[in-house]
């Protein structure tokens, strides 16, 4: 297991690219559905507040497409 | 903007088919983007040999590769989405180019910088102002303009149309990344897995690479179709205040 841990003599290096990646994906991931989460409760709340008449002319396409 | 004007806009930027399609592909796209993942992950740490130059450094390798695979697949479809939104204007196509902006960003930086981790015990230098690193430097700065541009405009539609100019005249970028390793000497290796003659690389190196890259790819996929979602949700909020501030008005 140390040996694992220790690539090598490259531990520094290699550990160094695994962590950074994992970093920088989770990131990406966390802040990609964060603002998915916000612009759609956002949408949902607007679209409540406008009522159905707003509701109705704001997202036509939903009934032509079904 | 006019209600009516706003009105129309929004019947473009809220395509609820795709927002159905995208809705039921989502669970099962994370489900094979993890396994493919794991998998790749498994063999790339505790089931492939290291290199009998390389050592244990070969292991930045299956980062690395994929990583500047989607750089360069990202710039792709941003300079294809954007030539669809200009020449078609195709609702989704804008929106599919923007959201492609941060993730090729992200991995873009993530080939600099673990290539810079794997230079300095391989080469014995974190950079050297070769053709392949530069022009990889380039495409990120070209990521970051993209994205500045988006963000300095108001309107998506105006904002659309320049940032679309912009990515196209980049474009240029992609096969000269691609190409940089034949038409210059570079500290850089050519490439050894898409070749005319074939992969060079061994095996047992080829499999966790390629899995690491489906794996990738997977990823890209799925957080392009997220951000795509919330972008379009973006849009209709945007066009939720536009006609609440009309209807206040009148």
């Amino acid at each position: 297991m140390a040996e694992f841990f220790h690539m090598g003599g490259y531990a520094a290096y290699v550990w160094t690219c695994y962590g950074l990646a994992a970093a920088v994906v989770a990131a990406l991931v966390w802040q990609s559905l964060s603002d998915w989460r916000r612009q759609s409760s956002l949408a949902d709340k607007l679209e409540k507040a406008a009522g159905g008449r707003v509701r109705r002319a704001a997202a036509p396409a939903r009934e032509d497409d079904r | 903007m006019s209600l009516t004007a706003a009105q129309k806009f929004h019947a473009y930027a809220n395509p609820a088919r795709f927002m159905a399609l995208s809705d039921r592909l989502l669970a099962p796209l994370w489900a094979l983007t993890l396994l493919t993942l794991g998998a790749g992950l498994w063999f790339a740490l505790f089931n492939s040999p290291p290199d009998y130059q390389q050592g244990e450094t070969v292991r930045i390798m299956y980062v690395h590769v994929p990583s500047a695979w989607l750089a360069m697949l990202g710039y792709s479809v941003m300079a294809l989405a954007s030539a669809v939104a200009l020449i078609f204007r195709h609702p989704l196509a804008d929106v599919a180019a923007k959201s492609a902006a941060p993730i090729g960003a992200a991995f873009t930086f993530l080939a600099l910088a673990t290539g810079s981790l794997w230079g300095k015990p391989m080469w014995g230098t974190w950079w050297e102002w070769d053709a392949r690193m530069t022009s990889v430097l380039v495409l990120f700065f070209l990521y970051l303009g993209y994205m500045a541009l988006w963000a300095t405009i108001e309107d998506p539609l105006r904002a659309a149309r320049a940032a679309a100019v912009l990515a196209l005249a980049g474009a240029i970028n992609i096969p000269v990344i691609r190409y940089s390793v034949v038409w210059w000497n570079t500290l850089h290796q050519p490439a050894s897995v898409f070749r005319m003659d074939g992969p060079t690389i061994a095996p047992a190196m080829l499999l966790p690479l390629g899995l690491m890259a489906a794996g990738f790819t997977l990823l890209f996929f799925t957080l392009h179709l997220v951000r795509m979602r919330a972008e379009i949700m973006r849009r209709r909020v945007r066009n939720l205040r536009l006609a609440r501030a009309d209807e206040g008005e009148a």
